[in-house]
């Protein structure tokens, strides 16, 4: 595109031996490049936009319980004899056999006047019937009964009547969540106060790149780190029974959201003016009182702002969770036992699934809960706590 | 007197306890590196990282893992830098700083840079390979089953837009450094908006762009949970020859021989020496990044 420009440029000298300052001549490649820049610049919200529909897409489904309403009775005597069906073992006094057995006893005569053949083609045939209307009521099924067991604790996704209960799965996130803020933000936010108010320049030439390389350890190896190393110490210090429960995972999470809540305060409170330090220091308080009471203060929004958006990366995060928080579905409130958390579940369980299945559609709708969630927490730390940091600092 | 004593006692303590707090940072940081580096030092030679591996993975090397990873980050580079760039530019050049679109484009990026990850692969797996991919079958192949399964394109594409919010961010504080005088004098000289850009912002921020590209590559070489399910294998035979087939990675690898792999004991040095691996891997490439972007912020300042 620059060899067509210059080009164009050329022959333009050549024709009138001067260029016209006054008159900018309309430029093809200029235009166009200005048109495909803008078009792009859209790609990062056309991608949100693209997310949103696609996951929930994908869950949709699971609502869809009212949508075969249109054959209302056929459906609703095959899906209730359904329930009952679960219950009978005995094949034969299903409803949808027992119209094959009916056709069956219909056709005795039948048999005796045509032969076998014809006989055998129309069971098979009302069987096959019979199956279909079992596997299309029991598919209706499955999502009611999917959606009613939503709310209930027991995530048992593989087996003979599944129960999709995600609220296990939403008290093990939560948490694994407070205990993985309850370590990280103290450390994270004294760190960078300590950074910002008190530490010299040599020593923040030590702290910050360190930091900024902890930002770019791979969950993995935290993971990793966690269920070889910090399992075993911790489990050394505070002697607890299973070795992986959601302690170790909230640690371990802790210190991947450390370099997050660390970098969001440390600018946060270096971008409290200068003035407000000087004004404190002149009035005769001390360093620690000044950045105690002045400078903290000032930045709160700020630093709520870095505690979201630790949250945020710890309620989505997957790999850790996956290796080091045992994964087991347990409901109840002490952080020593194992947890399940949202994103692992999905992590651990999509790979395996069977497209279009119920399972599938629960997965994907545990996915546009995350989706939702830190989406929230972002705009709130975006909207909210930006409006109020700028008025604070500019004395609005 | 005592007063100011006592006043500086808590001085002391504040600063020691915010202190210890960095330095508890620091030291968890050394610790995962020693205790990584020892244990997988032995690990690594020549072999381990050239031959495939061997006995059902608890002998032999990481080199199809090495290999995808490396695919898998060049692949998404090639997508993701230079729209990551041409985003930047709009920002910093095209929108006006307080437009609307400009702040929603901001809002987007940011949101991009904060959803989990995992949500990434799963609108990889609905929107590349439910979607896109069947679509391509079943117009292009008639319906047999190529690009509507996992595979290394669909895994690079979610990548990159996993690593488009870091690339964009770079690069864009790299064209802000780039001063405005130079732009004026270009656009004085008649130059038009767009040569001044291509001639003038870009080589003034190419440095920029590669501290984006590399922050951008050790992030996709590390991340697993978006690959999960839109391409990652737990071994495949022979190094993946074209776009449609499955790979290894380096961190999926960890992640398998850790929590699936029958004999966790006897592959615990591959274990520590892929981890060793790809630690070293976004070491390199992160601090390269931080020399890059601390010249940058020098130039800056001068």
């Amino acid at each position: 595109m620059a060899k067509k420009t210059k080009k164009a440029k050329r022959s333009e000298l050549t024709d009138s031996g001067l260029i016209d300052i006054t008159k900018r001549k309309f430029r093809w490649s200029d235009y166009l490049a200005e048109k495909i820049i803008r078009g792009t610049a859209f790609l990062s919200i056309t991608i949100i936009i693209l997310i949103f529909f696609f996951v929930f897409r994908e869950s949709m489904p699971i609502f869809n319980t009212a949508k075969p309403e249109v054959k209302t009775e056929t459906e609703k005597t095959s899906g209730n004899t359904q329930e009952t069906y679960g219950e009978v073992t005995d094949p034969a006094t299903a409803p949808g056999v027992k119209g094959a057995d009916s056709t069956v006893s219909d056709q005795p005569e039948l048999q005796e006047q045509y032969g076998d053949i014809k006989d055998n083609v129309i069971v098979s045939d009302s069987v096959k019937n019979a199956a279909y209307t079992v596997s299309a009521g029991s598919g209706h099924d499955d999502n009611q009964s999917a959606l009613k067991s939503l709310l209930t604790k027991d995530w048992v996704p593989v087996s003979q009547n599944p129960r999709y209960g995600i609220l296990s799965l939403i008290i093990g996130t939560f948490k694994i969540t407070i205990i993985s803020i309850l370590f990280a933000a103290p450390l994270a936010i004294m760190a960078a106060l300590y950074t910002a108010s008190f530490a010299g320049k040599r020593l923040k030439e030590i702290i910050k790149p360190t930091i900024e390389l902890l930002a770019g350890f791979p969950s993995v190896v935290i993971g990793f780190f966690a269920l070889m190393v910090l399992a075993t110490f911790l489990q050394n210090i505070f002697h607890y029974d299973t070795r992986l429960n959601s302690f170790v995972g909230g640690i371990a999470m802790g210190i991947a959201a450390i370099p997050i809540i660390f970098t969001i305060t440390e600018d946060a409170l270096t971008a409290v003016p200068r003035t407000f330090n000087e004004a404190s220091l002149a009035l005769g308080a001390s360093k620690w009182q000044t950045a105690f009471f002045v400078i903290l203060p000032a930045a709160t929004p700020g630093i709520f702002a870095a505690v979201l958006l630790g949250i945020g990366r710890v309620f989505g995060e997957t790999m850790i969770a996956l290796m080091a928080t045992g994964n087991a579905a347990l409901m109840d409130l002490n952080p020593f036992t194992s947890v399940r958390t949202l994103a692992a579940t999905i992590g651990a369980e999509m790979a395996e699934v069977v497209f279009g299945d119920t399972h599938y559609n629960v997965l994907f709708l545990i996915g546009s809960l995350l989706f939702i969630f830190t989406f929230i927490l972002n705009a709130i730390a975006e909207f909210y706590v930006k409006g109020k940091l700028m008025k604070r600092i500019q004395g609005k | 007197m005592i007063k100011s004593f006592k006043k500086d006692i808590k001085g002391i303590l504040i600063e020691g306890v915010t202190l210890s707090a960095a330095l508890l940072i620091i030291a968890i940081v050394v610790v995962m590196i020693t205790v990584i580096v020892i244990g997988g030092k032995e690990q690594i030679s020549w072999d381990f990282l050239t031959k495939f591996p061997e006995d059902g993975m608890t002998k032999g090397g990481i080199f199809p893992a090495i290999y995808g990873t490396a695919l898998l980050v060049i692949i998404m580079s090639v997508a993701a830098v230079p729209f990551g760039t041409i985003t930047a530019i709009y920002l910093t050049e095209y929108a006006k700083e307080n437009s609307i679109i400009a702040k929603t484009i901001r809002f987007a990026v940011r949101t991009l840079a904060v959803i989990p990850s995992i949500i990434y692969g799963l609108f990889g797996l609905g929107f590349f390979i439910k979607f896109v991919g069947t679509q391509m079958d079943s117009t292009f192949l008639g319906g047999q089953l190529k690009w509507g399964q996992p595979n290394i394109l669909w895994a690079s594409l979610t990548m990159a837009l996993l690593t488009l919010p870091v690339v964009i961010v770079s690069v864009e504080e790299a064209l802000k450094t780039v001063p405005k005088d130079l732009r004026a004098a270009s656009l004085a000289l008649g130059a038009t908006k767009w040569q001044t850009i291509w001639k003038v912002v870009i080589p003034g921020s190419i440095s920029g762009i590669m501290t984006g590209t590399i922050l951008a590559v050790s992030r996709g070489a590390g991340e697993v949970a978006p690959i999960l399910f839109t391409g990652v294998a737990y071994y495949v035979a022979t190094l993946p020859a074209s776009l449609s087939d499955q790979f290894m990675v380096l961190g999926y690898h960890i992640y398998v021989m850790t929590t699936q792999s029958a004999n966790v004991d006897k592959t615990m040095p591959i274990q520590f020496g892929t981890t060793l691996v790809l630690l070293a891997l976004t070491f390199i490439l992160n601090i390269s990044a931080i020399i890059l972007r601390y010249r940058i912020r020098q130039k800056k300042t001068d």
